[in-house]
């Protein structure tokens, strides 16, 4: 949106937010959620470091917002009933 | 297994948001994957709300919130150099108050080297001017920003890049006590969280925001690659830190201490050093020596807390 | 209202003037004084601004830079050990661009230890983007604090300023200064509304992350805009005499210079007594004359380059940077550059010793030699011991 030094506010502030950054290109491995064992507790939202957990309304099931998910496994590893698996993205 | 937050979570009932549901944080900011600093900074931001002024120091926290023109929070940032979190957290205050807008909370939010280290003198004069602020240490015990340099709050026996044998070097004290150091300084209140006890902080980051004067927050913030562990063990490693005692938890409110996690069937601290690599040059009897450090400062602050109440 | 002061206090009445909203104060000789007015004045009422005492003058700019963010109008003041422990700050301060005005009382820095005045510590800090003004009595450095806001605050400037004051020579020296009525002031100087300013329900983030992409074009926009402020000068300092009555000749002050062969060009309290001695040279049919460098950032290179007509041009240095010749040396010639005159680096009057007016007298006998002899030496050393000290 800045072409030359001429258009640059004229002091150094932010002005888009950073989820145009497509941080999920980083993942190696990939969360998925057996839906059948998820009993809804919301850890993985809770403990997202990437608020790539994504729940729209409370009871909703959790889904998993690709983009941006740097696929860490810390839902998979803290999810009580097992439900999130890390699979391998294919290379 | 030990599971990590999953379990305490579990106890509640299904389908219901048992925190704030409000994201005052952006997907797409540059932590690595299973950085425990962005998960305190979206449950702190949860727990304080909208009206929250924050300003930052060198250090991942500088790194994080993304590469202008983008910004991953959705409130007012303001960078600065790295000694300087207490002092600017000052000035912001006190222009706050000189335009009329006392409702907003000021947190400055700091590492650990900036904080018990470089920033050290900084914050001791913010809590001397009395300022109306949130200071907030997420502490990775290292200077992990730079590639895992030792820190004043690395802890004894740990692998850095400047204590490669571990850190019989020097740096012989383990952390330095900071809570305490704070306490005595003056500071109205001040408590130890943790990122696996997301309840609990929110619950004190609340409390201090009731508060007027300076607050002190001190959050385990594991880093997976400093701690040379698997970013998914991010959770459950910080929960064993405060299972094990290496990272009580509790708090310093209206002159007492108290416990705020009573920590019962404690855990041997191996349970917690083997899942990290930066402790795996450490020999059974370095590992029954940490056991000591740890058995007898739990001591000492049941006995600070026994005394506090008198 | 007439008024005997010390620069110190008239300093510090000059912030008061400017209705500052948060002050930050950290002690250092000699410019102690200032913050001990300020305090007195807050505490009897007279001053309406948030004070605070810090733990260290980087604190102290740190909390300044904060609070500019939030749209107060700042203040503090410092000198010698506590500008130099400020330097990263200071770069700081002008790189997201806060126009935060400063009172330096200028002074050695050691070690060895000697509080007493010249130009190091504020000469060493001449590449850090800030504006500095250099005062040669108590009068102007009441109102060049004034001046300093109207520049800094500027939307096309917004960068910092250094107001200099000799120490001891002017900070604890009592002169007659001219206070300016409150309203006259506010007239002069409206208040402080930055945009973009820190907005709660707008938030955004300032002085993050930028990459190479981008960093130059920054640092371009401080570049041109510090190139900018130089007409920003020109224009206070007539604004300012239309409004009170007098003004300083922007950035460069010529004294008698128009049909001068040799120039010295000299900075601070020294200039008042190098214009004493061009009046007695002066009748002694001399022809001599003075620029007094009032503004060495931004530089007045175009004023300088003006000065290329004389024949020989001495710039006295009161600090050394030990390269090849002082930094005010160094910039003059090489604004003078391609110029076929002659110019010559004096170094005096450090650590607190007077530049007297024999000393000065030296200076241009020496010029006016050097106008029939030719160059003797590039540097001297004036005022030294065993009187040489020259290469």
């Amino acid at each position: 949106m800045y072409e030359t030094y001429r258009d640059l506010p004229p002091i150094q502030i932010t002005t888009e937010s950073t989820k145009g950054n497509q941080t999920g290109t980083w993942r190696t491995f990939r969360p998925v959620i057996d839906l059948d064992k998820c009993d809804r507790c919301y850890t993985c939202w809770i403990f997202c470091p990437d608020v790539s957990i994504i729940v729209e309304e409370e009871g909703d099931y959790p889904s998993i917002d690709l983009i941006h998910c740097k696929g860490c496994g810390i839902c998979a590893n803290d999810c009580g009933p097992g439900a999130i698996t890390m699979e391998r993205e294919p290379l | 297994m030990a599971r990590g937050g999953g379990e305490l979570i579990r106890e509640h009932m299904s389908g219901k948001f048992i925190i704030p549901r409000e994201e005052l944080m952006h997907p797409g900011h540059s932590a690595c994957p299973g950085c425990g600093e962005p998960i305190a900074m979206r449950l702190l931001l949860k727990a304080l709300g909208p009206r929250t002024v924050m300003n930052v120091p060198a250090g991942c926290c500088a790194v994080i919130p993304g590469v202008w023109p983008r910004y991953s929070l959705k409130i007012p940032l303001i960078d600065h150099a790295f000694e300087c979190t207490g002092a600017t957290s000052s000035g912001i205050r006190a222009a706050l108050d000189a335009k009329g807008m006392n409702d907003i909370t000021v947190v400055g939010w700091a590492g650990d080297g900036g904080t018990v280290d470089i920033g050290l003198q900084s914050l001791s004069g913010a809590i001397d001017r009395g300022t109306d602020f949130l200071y907030v240490m997420y502490d990775n015990e290292a200077y992990m920003n730079t590639g895992s340099q030792c820190s004043g709050s690395t802890p004894w026996g740990a692998w850095t890049t400047t204590t490669p044998g571990g850190n019989e070097i020097s740096h012989r004290t383990g952390k330095k006590r900071i809570l305490e150091m704070l306490v005595e300084n003056g500071i109205s209140y001040a408590a130890t969280v943790n990122i696996a006890f997301p309840e609990d902080l929110i619950k004190r980051a609340q409390i201090a925001q009731s508060i007027r004067g300076p607050k002190f927050l001190h959050i385990l913030s594991p880093c997976p690659s400093g701690w040379k562990m698997d970013p998914s063990k991010t959770v459950e490693v910080a929960k064993l830190a405060t299972q094990t005692g290496m990272f009580p938890l509790y708090e310093y409110r209206d002159s007492q201490y108290q416990f705020t996690e009573e920590i019962k069937d404690r855990k041997p601290v191996e349970e917690y050093l083997r899942l990290q690599r930066r402790f795996r040059h450490l020999s059974p009897t370095q590992i029954s020596e940490i056991q000591n450090l740890v058995d007898n400062r739990l001591r000492e602050l049941d006995a600070r807390m026994e005394a506090s109440r008198k | 209202m007439i008024d005997a002061l010390t620069a110190n206090q008239a300093a510090a009445i000059a912030a008061k003037l400017a209705r500052i909203e948060v002050a930050a104060v950290y002690p250092i000789t000699p410019q102690t004084t200032i913050s001990e007015m300020m305090a007195e004045m807050v505490s009897r009422g007279e001053l309406d601004a948030r004070f605070m005492l810090m733990e260290s003058e980087h604190s102290a700019m740190s909390a300044l830079i904060g609070a500019s963010y939030v749209g107060a109008r700042t203040f503090t003041a410092t000198s010698s050990h506590g500008l130099a422990l400020m330097h990263e700050v200071l770069m700081w301060a002008s790189g997201v661009r806060r126009p935060i005005v400063m009172p330096v009382a200028a002074r050695t820095i050691g070690g060895p230890w000697n509080i007493w005045g010249e130009h190091m510590d504020v000469i060493t800090e001449r590449d850090v983007g800030w504006m500095q003004f250099y005062c040669e009595n108590n009068q102007e450095v009441l109102d060049t604090v004034l001046m300093a806001y109207k520049v800094s605050e500027d939307p096309s400037v917004m960068l910092p300023a250094m107001v200099v004051i000799d120490g001891f020579i002017l900070t604890h020296t009592v002169d007659a200064v001219s206070v300016p009525e409150q309203h006259l002031v506010d007239e002069y100087l409206p208040s402080f509304n930055p945009d973009p300013v820190l907005n709660i329900d707008d938030p955004r983030r300032f002085g993050g992350l930028i990459m190479p992409d981008w960093w130059t074009e920054f640092r371009y926009r401080i570049a041109l805009d510090m190139e900018g402020a130089k007409k920003r000068i020109q224009e206070a300092d007539a604004e300012f005499g239309k409004i009170f009555g007098r003004n300083y000749g922007g950035l460069v002050e010529n004294y008698r210079t128009d049909d001068a062969d040799v120039v010295l060009v000299i900075a601070g309290s020294a200039a008042g007594t190098a214009k004493e001695v061009v009046d007695h040279l002066r009748d002694e049919g001399l022809r001599v004359g003075v620029a007094r460098m009032r503004v060495f950032r931004p530089f007045p290179s175009e004023e300088i380059a003006e000065l290329n007509s004389k024949d020989v041009i001495g710039v006295f240095d009161r600090s050394y940077t030990f390269g090849d010749g002082g930094a005010m040396f160094n910039e003059v010639r090489s604004a003078m550059h391609g110029s076929d005159n002659i110019i010559k680096n004096y170094v005096g009057g450090l650590g607190g010793r007077d530049v007297t007016a024999a000393h000065i007298e030296w200076i241009f006998r020496n010029m006016l030699d050097i106008l029939d002899n030719g160059l003797d030496r590039k540097i001297e050393w004036v005022g030294l011991r065993d009187g040489s000290g020259r290469w």
